[in-house]
Order: structure tokens, then sequence, then C-alpha cells
């Protein structure tokens, strides 16, 4: 592999979504999302006004599930499939370029794209924020941050390969609809499902490692083993063994969900 | 194999489930040569091109560019010497003309300033500025033929590069060819008209149903072939049968009646035998039309 060929279509991509826009709009909807949960997401309880960090991480945690996901679906699911169909990969395929440099590139330039507008958007709130927080407070605002942008760059991934397999852009994205649906949504309820289904007695001592299969709750757990005073908020907490709460693990494994759907697109749009 | 061939292509089918779009291919494109492949939408233009280019690979049989086997070890240099103009030219709508020549001169390798270079070369130099979704089809072709002449290549791939041009730019295409063959350059070319490139290629192959029916020189097809001549009559009404008869013993082919006409195929050296006895039939013949039927009418069918 050829880095500067990667980096020429990387760089391109990249270009593309700043100069339509995507990166700003993108910026300010998490940026607006966090000051509002931030400073109003005690509401409810009749309170205004900035309260605990810990609770605004685990509100915005809950709000990034459902649509960072969408994000990365929306920015990568036609990436490759969009250009085979209005018809401009022939000729890219025919420069000095393989295709998995095709790929990578593109991943790369809408992984920068996405990381930029997670970095801005909810960095300009840690900006804010911060006079207001401790050391601690202001490390696990950062540490949510970033565990944002590798839980988009999974679900890019997966947009990628959705884009190399799918014959055409609408079934593409009906397939990224699919995606989201089921990790965000259907997975979950599956898992309690069969839980409470059999009172417990399958697999529960499994449903730890089944979460893994599902980048939606690793981010979750992520963010959970790394906040004590959130942890007592949810009973899944002392479920978690201890030898996967470690969030260098469990950032691992987000690791593998942006590497592995991208390995199997390359072999897939080689072939 | 040909130690100068630039193409060399031997016994290459592609097949799509069943459907063989290009079925037992041989050709030797020579170095310097400009080859002229022809043939009606489907007859396997397209997908020969992709082959030759590394955009599929064949179902059988082996294609080599330069002596460097297609998507072989080797081929990334031989792909940045070469250039590609598809049969539809898609860039991208965002980037301006000079963006888009310099995205793919880093792609391919080729300097910078080639971009302004190539772009003066088309006759587009005015429009570099501008997104390329604002440009109409003809500049979108000549943009498309633009980025192919990037870095100078050796090879060109052409399909169907007039298509969308209009004639005075179809005449600067042609004037760009005649440069890129003194500068040495070889390329193919297709189009599905003979009669527009004949005179601007040293060979071309003619392609039908996924087969090459013939290649040479258009002299060597021309000469391979024996053309017969179409022959049209205006009878007086009712003496079809009479100057049918007088006809009788000349070797002709297709006789027919269309709409009141007669007609029929004649072996060019036996035309001025038939012509005599047409004019010995006197006021029984009215009109004769005669016509000379080109290359494609042969490989192609049409002129029945």
């Amino acid at each position: 592999m050829e880095l500067a060929q990667v980096l020429t279509i990387a760089s391109k991509e990249a270009r593309d979504r700043i100069r339509n826009r995507w990166v700003l709009v993108v910026s300010l909807v998490f940026t607006v999302l966090a000051l509002v949960i931030a400073y109003f997401g005690s509401a409810q309880q009749g309170a205004v006004g900035f309260r605990s960090i810990e609770v605004t991480i685990a509100s915005l945690v809950s709000l990034v599930i459902y649509l960072m996901p969408l994000i990365a679906l929306m920015l990568g699911f036609d990436t490759i499939v969009g250009e085979r169909e209005r018809g401009s990969l022939s000729l890219l395929l025919s420069m000095p370029v393989t295709r998995a440099e095709v790929l990578v590139g593109k991943y790369l330039g809408l992984a920068a794209a996405l990381t930029t507008s997670t970095l801005a958007g909810f960095g300009l709130v840690a900006v804010v924020l911060a006079p207001e927080l401790d050391a601690s407070g202001l490390l696990h605002y950062l540490a949510f941050i970033g565990s944002s942008v590798l839980f988009g760059l999974a679900f890019l991934s997966l947009a990628v390969l959705i884009s190399a397999v799918a014959r055409d852009r609408s079934r593409a994205s009906g397939v990224a609809i699919g995606i989201w649906l089921f990790f965000v949504l259907v997975f979950d309820l599956a898992v309690l499902g069969i839980l409470v289904a059999t009172g417990g007695g399958v697999g529960g001592d499994l449903v730890p490692y089944a979460l893994l299969l599902n980048p939606a709750d690793v981010f979750r757990i992520l963010n959970i083993v790394s906040l004590d005073e959130v942890r007592t908020l949810y009973g899944l907490a002392t479920v978690f063994p201890e030898a996967l709460a470690s969030p260098g693990r469990l950032a691992i494994v987000m690791g593998g969900w942006i590497v592995i759907p991208l390995i199997l697109a390359s072999w897939r749009f080689r072939r | 194999m040909n130690g100068d061939s630039m193409v060399h292509v031997e016994q290459v089918t592609r097949h799509y489930g069943l459907v063989k779009a290009v079925d037992g291919v041989d050709l030797d494109v020579g170095r310097g040569e400009i080859f002229g492949l022809i043939g009606h939408n489907g007859a396997g233009k397209s997908t020969l091109f992709r082959l030759m280019l590394g955009l599929e690979r064949p179902t059988t049989g082996r294609l080599a560019i330069d002596g460097v086997p297609v998507l072989g070890r080797g081929f990334r240099g031989v792909r940045r010497r070469m250039g590609y103009v598809p049969e539809t030219v898609v860039l991208y709508e965002n980037l301006t003309g000079l963006e888009t020549l310099a995205f793919y001169a880093r792609l391919k390798g080729a300097p910078a300033a080639d971009g302004a270079a190539v772009l003066e070369r088309v006759g587009l130099a005015h429009a570099g500025g501008r997104r390329v979704g604002e440009y109409s089809k003809g500049m979108r072709q000549r943009l498309g033929i633009a980025q192919a002449l990037l870095g100078s290549p050796a090879l060109l791939f052409l399909d169907e590069p007039t298509t969308g041009l209009d004639p005075e730019a179809i005449r600067a295409f042609y004037a760009l060819l005649g440069d890129l063959k003194t500068s040495g350059a070889t390329v193919v070319l297709s189009s599905h008209s003979l009669a527009e490139i004949q005179e601007r290629v040293d060979r071309v192959a003619i392609m039908v149903s996924g087969r090459v029916r013939a290649a040479g020189t258009v002299a060597e097809l021309r000469a391979a072939v024996a053309l017969p001549v179409a022959f049209r009559l205006r009878t007086r009404p009712g003496a079809e049968s009479a100057v049918q008869s007088a006809l009788d013993g000349l070797p002709l082919d297709g006789v027919r009646l269309v709409d009141d006409a007669l007609q029929f195929r004649c072996p060019r050296d036996r035309k001025m035998a038939a012509l005599a006895r047409l004019a010995a039939c006197g006021d029984d013949v009215h009109d004769i039309e005669i016509r000379e039927p080109s290359l494609e009418d042969v490989f192609f069918g049409v002129a029945e």
C-alpha cells in the first residue's frame, strides 16, 4: 500500500466534507446538544443550571448512542457504492491505485471529518465548562470525547463495509437503517428478553461478553466504568466482571470494531 | 507473445452469468499505433477496455500491457503511463476543472503544472476555476480527455471519446490524436462508426457479439471481403418478371420486390454486365439506383 495514494484520496474526501459544510453542521449539533444537556439536563427535576459533570456525561452518553451511529452511517454508507452508481469509480480505479488504497483512503478522509466534528463540537463545550470542573471531572469529560470518537469510527467502519457490499445506493441506505436499528434498539432488548424469558437460566454469565458484540454497549460501558458515581446508577455495572471493566481493554474491543469491518470491506471490494 | 506489442490480448473471455460479453478475443496493438475498435453498443468494446485497464478480471485468457501482465506485479507502474477516457465521463461535480486535474495528477504522480497545460490543450483554459457541476456535457467530455493526457502517457484508451462533442470539438480532438501519434503514443480508440475513424487509425478490429470478426488495416479489410453492389430498380408496372428474366444467369443474391422496387445484390465484377442487360430492357426499366455498401454493412449485417 502506498501512503501517498491513500493520503491523496483521504484529503479529497475530507476536503469535500469541509467544503459542503458537513463538518461545521455536525460540530454545531454536538456543541448545542452538549450545552443544552449540561445546563438544562436537570430541568425535569425543577432545577436549571450546571450540576455535575457525571450526570452530564451520563445524559450525553445516552444521546450519543442514538445520534453518533446515525451520523456515521449517513456519512459513509454510499462512499463506494455511490461512486460506482454515479460512474466515477471506473476512472478512479484506472489510476495507479489499488482498491485497498481507495477504500482505506476514503475511510481515513471520512474519519478525519467525523473526528474533527466530534472534537470541535464537544471540545468547545469542554472549554465552556472548564471553570466549573476539577481535574478529575475534566479528565472524565475528555475520556467521554475520546470514546465518542472511537464509537463514531466504529460505525463509520460499518458504513464503509455496507458501501462496499451493497449493489446500489438505495439498498445501502436500507441496510444502514437496519444496522442502526439492530445495534441501537434491538440488540439490548433481545439480550434482556433472553435473560427474562429464561429467568436468567440461559446465558446469564455470558451477558457481559455478549455486550461486547455491540459497539453501542461497548461505548456505554466504557463511559460507566470510568465514572464511579454513575456506576451506581446502572445495575449493569455490578454484574460486569472486573476483568472486562478496564478502559484499556474496552478501547481495544472498540478498535476491533473499527478494524474488522474495514478488513471485510477491503476483502469484499477487491473481489 | 509478440515482444513489440504494447497491448497483448490472448484468448480472453469475460462472462456475466450466461452472457459472453467478450468471447475468445485475440488482439495485439503495436507501439505507436493508433488502433480502432469498432462495434455497436453491446458488442463488447467497453468490456474489453475494462479488461485491458484491469478494472475487471477476465473469465479466461491473458492480457498484458507493455509486457506486464494486467493486474500483475509492476502494473501500477504501467498505469502511471496510461490514460483512459471512459465511455461515460463522470467527474466530481463539486471540484473545479483544475482541482479535478490536480487530484488525478497527484494519483498518477504527474507534475502539478500538467493540469493547466492539458486544460489548455482541450480548450478549457477559461473554465479551469469553475465547478464541474456547472460544465456542459461537451465540456465534461473535454475535461475527461484532459485528465487522460496528464503525465504524457505512452498509452491511451479512449472509449468513444467524441460522444457529446460538437463538430468543432470533434475536429480539435482528431487534431489532438494526430499530435499524440506524432509524439509516439499508442492509442486504442473505440467507436461505433468505422466511417468516423477510418482515416485516422492505422488498424481496426471489428467486434460483433463479443468476438473480433476482422482485424487489419481498412484497405486489408476491403480487399478481404468481396463487397457486393446493391441494385434497386423501378420498373414499368407489370414488367417485373420480364426484367428479372433478362438478368437470368447472373449470380445475383437477395432478389426481392420491396415497395414496387426490384432489389438485388450483385458481385462487383459483374456490375457492368448487369447494367448492360438492364439497358437492353428499354422502357421496362424506369430508374436504377446503385449503392456501394460500406465495410460496416458487411460486418454488421445491415446490408439486407
